[in-house]
């Protein structure tokens, strides 16, 4: 702050409080839904306070799922959400870490190349390759498992980035020292470089584990088996029931649900989270 | 830059990047090639033969009225979505950039709605659009507005176009908030102390110097909107109704997998492609500019 204008100050925090407002408002009203009864929603516009059916509308998703969308548990669609983003997030940093150690220490034949092709995922999402996509992993037979859900996520340009501009800033005395002192390779990377690396990992690992628990294009094509779904692909299912009106207090609970393990995590390592975001940016 | 010290082996290497190399090339690389051979080539419904055509599928594309369409509707949603995202994340942070007292709380109130998947956006905002029972459907029916996004193709659109930019929001207010904070103080002051108001002050001397910050994101932000809001659209208003809301990612999938248009589906994944390189070169180009190691 460069002078003192109380008027301005007030109206900063004015804006800010609105703001938050507002964000907060889709979720609010969501929250508001998932405890409400179904004929709660007769009244016009819906009521904006919590009603008193928490646990029921919570314990009937988790249990047994919305009866006109097949009544599929959200339970273990969660677990499965889980077993993704976990997958993705460690799958991810672990295959990034070790090509982006040979490519910054080791010199070796094609090396620029690999670069280049590990580069060029960064221009071809899912979204850009669909069908040959779906296909490739048809013939590999990975339909409808865990591998297919996550293998062919787990290539990381920007991951791979992150850790090669890390490495390029960790001092070369290290290795000179360590090489005087007979480490190999693997010695080096596992005492030195990877406890260098620790909070560049945690970092990672916050915005990959979002990234993996919110996929949605991916888990949509290869898992047709419901033993497979995930949770942010349940809910579609329930929003677009053909023949009925969504049951909103269980569609919304399952809301609640889908979105509280990311933002959980956003909110606890927020540091972490905000050093993840404007890294892997760069 | 590179190391200068390096380890001497020519195994171990190849065996490092092996996991990374195999599942980009199986899974990126070789899609990503068919998907430019398909484009040129045509083939019956059965797979039996197949032959190339040139540029067929792209001009079948470009003469379709419905593919036009759905460029034209893309660019308008991303255009919207990046601009209030924007605009909104700009507000936000300058006015956190003032206060003192609770910025750390404000932050986090402001930052929450990123970890969102868009799917999950889009479903929080049909409840709250929906026509029955949605308390902003009933307050636009109150100020004699008809809100029904199951049957007005612009409600639609601006359904998903206001669940989309409210997750962006919290992105693009980090950014300009670290954007803000790295500005010197001392030219602030030094205007202040010529006389400049705040206003004046911030489109004179804050908002030019944000320009690097304002352009990356608007460069993401269009990243974002083209490609990451496919879940969005596909949970709430499946493109629909009549198409209003069939942006080119929904397109390319509809056509694909629903529609099994093998060709007219590759020249649409090419043409995404074009896009996603052009805009990374264009992103990666101007930060090679800005970051200083």
């Amino acid at each position: 702050m460069v002078e003192s204008r109380p008027l301005l100050t007030l109206f900063s925090h004015g804006v800010l409080i609105l703001g938050a407002a507002v964000l907060f408002l889709p979720l609010w009203v969501a929250f508001v839904a998932s405890t409400l009864s179904a004929p709660d929603f007769n009244q016009i516009p819906m009521p904006l306070l919590p009603g008193g059916h928490f646990w029921e509308n919570y314990t009937t998703v988790l249990t047994q799922g919305v009866k006109s969308s097949g009544g599929l548990p959200v339970g273990p669609m969660m677990l499965n959400s889980l077993i993704m983003a976990l997958t993705i997030a460690i799958g991810k940093i672990a295959i990034s870490l070790l090509s982006a150690y040979a490519i910054v220490y080791f010199r070796f034949p094609m090396r620029k190349l690999i670069f280049w092709i590990i580069f060029a995922t960064l221009m071809l999402p899912v979204e850009v390759r669909i069908l040959p996509t779906y296909k490739v992993a048809a013939d590999l037979g990975l339909l409808n498992s865990y591998t297919g859900l996550t293998l062919p996520l787990i290539a990381s340009a920007t991951a791979t980035f992150l850790f090669r501009q890390h490495f390029l800033t960790v001092p070369e005395e290290l290795l000179e020292a360590a090489r005087l002192d007979g480490a190999g390779p693997w010695r080096f990377f596992r005492d030195i470089l990877l406890p260098l690396s620790r909070t560049n990992i945690a970092a990672l690992f916050v915005i990959l584990f979002i990234y993996g628990w919110n996929q949605y294009l991916w888990p949509l094509l290869v898992t047709t088996d419901p033993a497979y779904s995930t949770i942010v692909i349940g809910i579609q299912r329930m929003v677009t029931v053909a023949d009925a009106t969504p049951q909103w207090h269980l569609v919304m609970a399952t809301a609640v649900l889908a979105l509280l393990p990311p933002v959980v995590v956003v909110v606890l390592m927020q540091r972490l989270f905000v050093k993840g975001l404007v890294e892997t940016e760069k | 830059m590179e190391k200068r010290v390096t380890f001497r082996n020519l195994l171990v290497p190849y065996l490092l990047v092996a996991a990374q190399l195999a599942v980009t090339l199986v899974f990126f690389i070789w899609p990503a090639a068919q998907a430019v051979r398909q484009s040129v080539i045509s083939e019956d419904a059965f797979g039996l033969s197949q032959h190339f055509v040139w540029l067929d599928n792209f001009k079948r594309l470009f003469g379709d009225p419905l593919y036009l369409h759905s460029i034209e509707i893309s660019l308008l949603f991303s255009a919207a979505v990046a601009g209030i995202s924007m605009a909104t994340g700009l507000l936000f942070a300058t006015a956190a950039d003032r206060v003192l007292r609770g910025a750390a709380l404000y932050k986090t109130m402001l930052v929450w709605p990123y970890a969102l998947a868009p799917a999950i956006a889009g479903v929080l905002w049909l409840l709250l659009f929906n026509p029955t029972i949605g308390i902003l459907a009933y307050a636009l029916h109150r100020l004699g507005y008809g809100w029904n996004q199951l049957l007005n193709g612009n409600d639609a659109m601006v359904l998903i176009i206001v669940a989309a930019a409210w997750k962006q929001v919290s992105y693009n207010f980090l950014f300009f908030l670290a954007g803000l904070q790295a500005i010197p103080r001392s030219l602030v002051e030094a205007a202040a102390i010529d006389g400049a108001r705040p206003l004046k002050r911030f489109w004179t001397i804050v908002f030019p110097l944000l320009s690097p910050t304002s352009f990356f994101l608007l460069v993401v932000n269009l990243v974002y909107a083209f490609f990451d809001t496919f879940g969005l659209v596909h949970a709430t208003t499946e493109g629909g109704p009549a198409q209003a809301t069939a942006i080119l990612v929904f397109k390319v999938y509809r056509d694909g997998v629903i529609g099994l248009d093998l060709g007219g589906s590759a020249a649409q994944s090419v043409v995404l492609m074009v896009i996603v390189g052009l805009l990374t070169v264009v992103q990666f180009r101007f930060i090679e500019k800005r970051v200083v190691y």
